[in-house]
């Protein structure tokens, strides 16, 4: 009996073997040909890489928002805290004790992850408009509090006197940004592909399950709150590296890491690219930014007209966002015949 | 002693500002379920109204404001019926998406006319004058602001409690469907009190003008305090909103004297103590 119950399995695992490996394969090559983007950039747009390292930044910071709000389903606009702690962890880190940037960017990691661990531990309990105040509300008192002891941090001057180490002792910072992009990039595909791994796995299965229904992993003993304070925390390390890039790149961190519009800024990226896929902030923080930027520099003082209308058009036409749209362009084609 | 009636005059104007402001909000948030972040830009909408006519026709001030008001509360009708009607049945995220790409065209349109300076209301000379209580002398503004909170106040307390509308609009709150299903027209009471909510905020900016100035930027600046407000109070709670709004002016500004340097860090403390005893807010129900 067990065993006619074992051979349509393996059956099935053996037709369906070529098409998975063929769809790894696809995805793969989507993978390679975005981080070729990212080295051809670098070549064509030799005078623009500070704006493009902050693209790279943004993503990396956007990635980490998804892991809470995509995957997770909890709704933050307080995700500048966990960036500014680890902007400020890894600037101070530089000024008082050592300049080498990989120590750096993994005290900026430890420090947004401290920061998330704690503050998730009373933000996980709540829910809804309560849960977005709470975070914006721990994203302002961190600010006020590195304010305030300006002795230290440079308060509202921002910190100053960060001077980083060549990377591995060879690779110097320069003043064109070369290193600092080729650095961000390298960061920002570890991350992407580290996420990549992690919500393809069974804790990532597990976000998606409390996103659907709390209850019913709890039902079926998941510790549903203790998850979340551990998604939030993997997600404050990440945010912690954004952070520590961000303060190690530009060598200046100001107060504005921590501020409302930064995270309110990130959500729109999230949600315009697409929730719950990596791509989809990778999109979405692109476009989002080179939009922003062209019309920014076209007319300094109406590009929020530009912004706005986008925002509007993508979530009355294209609710799921850019990575809904060519699901939507299927449909209307075959509409069309 | 002059440092506590200070702290208290001050802050109970300062909380009427954000009563006035935050009330509307509190109430579309709690019947419609919309977070709607562009609630500010009705403020802003009035403000700059007022400004234009304040500085460009001879209309006066009470003639102007009266003015503002009524536009913005026309707009907002416009604006419930174009987008806002949609917007009821998004997600919460695609509902905070759309307010904020509203906001930005607001702030668009406003720094497109009338440019991203500060745009001050002209008031009446005697707003600027003070009285002498005895003990220590007011400023006027100060008094007309207090006047005008505790009259709106009361205002919507008999709005709410006493007339026809405001019985349509709880059991609204209360149950949607139940209400259309009991031959309430929802869809009309959701437009009035929209609009309500928009002259609402419209009164407050103008009336908050010299502690929260008008400029291009003022919906995305305030936002949040805005938002606090109606968190702390409970949504939809319009007695909530009040003593939050209190609340809150009085301990942010009581921090400005005693603590200065520690900016609005108290403000925060106390919503956070506040959400985390009572997630709902002070009268919000669960």
């Amino acid at each position: 009996m067990q065993e006619t119950q074992i051979k349509p399995a393996e059956n099935l695992a053996q037709t369906a073997a070529p098409a998975r490996s063929r769809k790894f394969l696809i995805k793969l090559l989507i993978d390679l040909a975005l981080i070729g983007v990212g080295i051809a950039a670098y070549f064509i747009f030799p005078d623009n890489l500070g704006f493009i390292t902050r693209i790279l930044i943004m993503i990396i910071l956007v990635l980490s928002l998804d892991l809470v709000l995509g995957y997770a389903g909890v709704a933050t606009l307080g995700h500048a805290a966990l960036f500014g702690a680890g902007a400020y962890g890894a600037g101070l880190f530089a000024v008082y004790f050592s300049a080498d940037p990989l120590l750096g960017l993994l005290v900026g990691a430890i420090v947004g992850a401290i920061i998330a661990f704690i503050s998730g531990l009373f933000l996980m309990r709540a829910h809804g408009l309560t849960l977005l105040m709470l975070t914006i509300a721990v994203a302002q008192i961190l600010q006020e509090i590195i304010n305030k002891e300006r002795a230290i941090t440079g308060g509202s001057d921002g910190l100053l006197g960060i001077d980083m180490d060549p990377i591995f002792g060879i690779y110097a910072f320069d003043f064109f940004g070369k290193t600092g992009y080729l650095y961000a990039l390298t960061v920002l595909v570890i991350v992407f592909f580290a996420l990549k791994i992690l919500v393809a796995s069974p804790f990532g299965a597990m976000a998606k399950g409390i996103h659907e229904s709390a209850p019913r992993m709890r039902a079926i003993g998941t510790p549903v709150y203790w998850r979340l304070v551990g998604i939030y925390t993997i997600s404050g390390f990440i945010a912690g590296i954004a952070g520590a890039v961000s303060a190690q790149v530009t060598e200046l961190v100001s107060l504005e890491a921590f501020g409302f519009a930064l995270s309110a800024e990130a959500m729109v990226m999230l949600i315009l690219g697409g929730l719950g896929r990596l791509y989809g902030a990778i999109i979405g923080t692109v476009i989002f930014m080179v939009v922003h930027h062209t019309a920014a520099s076209i007319d300094p003082f109406n590009w929020l007209f530009v912004i706005g209308t986008m925002v509007l058009i993508v979530v009355y036409f294209v609710p799921e966002g850019f990575m809904g749209l060519p699901v939507k362009l299927r449909r209307w084609l075959r509409w069309q015949k | 002693m002059a440092v506590l009636s200070g702290i208290l005059i001050d802050g109970l104007s300062y909380g009427m500002i954000l009563f006035m402001v935050s009330v509307g909000l509190s109430v579309t948030m709690g019947l419609m379920r919309v977070i709607n972040l562009a609630h500010g830009g009705f403020a802003l909408l009035g403000g700059a109204t007022a400004h234009w006519l304040t500085t460009n026709t001879d209309l006066g001030y009470y003639f102007s404001v009266i003015l503002a008001v009524l536009a913005t509360m026309i707009f907002a009708i416009a604006m419930e019926k174009i987008f806002y009607r949609k917007i009821y049945k998004f997600t919460e995220l695609q509902q905070v998406l759309a307010t904020i790409g509203i906001t930005f065209l607001m702030i668009a349109s406003v720094n497109f006319l009338l440019g991203s300076t500060i745009l001050p209301i002209r008031s009446p000379e005697f707003f600027s004058s003070s009285v002498d209580l005895g003990f220590r002398t007011l400023p006027v503004h100060r008094i007309v602001v207090i006047i005008a909170g505790m009259a709106i106040a009361l205002g919507l307390y008999i709005l709410l409690d006493k007339t026809r509308f405001g019985i349509q609009l709880r059991a609204a709150v209360d149950n949607r469907n139940m209400a259309s299903s009991l031959g309430i027209n929802t869809a009309r009471v959701y437009a009035l009190s929209f609009a309500l909510g928009a002259g609402l905020a419209a009164f407050g900016g103008i009336l908050g003008a010299e502690l929260l100035p008008i400029d291009a930027y003022y919906p995305l600046r305030y936002m949040v305090l805005f938002l606090v407000v109606v968190a702390v109070g409970g949504l939809g709670s319009i007695a909530g909103s009040f003593f939050a709004a209190i609340g809150l002016g009085i301990i942010d500004t009581a921090a400005r004297y005693i603590v200065p340097e520690y900016g609005t860090i108290f403000f925060f403390i106390a919503m956070i103590l506040v959400l985390l005893l009572r997630p709902q807010g002070l009268l919000g129900k669960k």
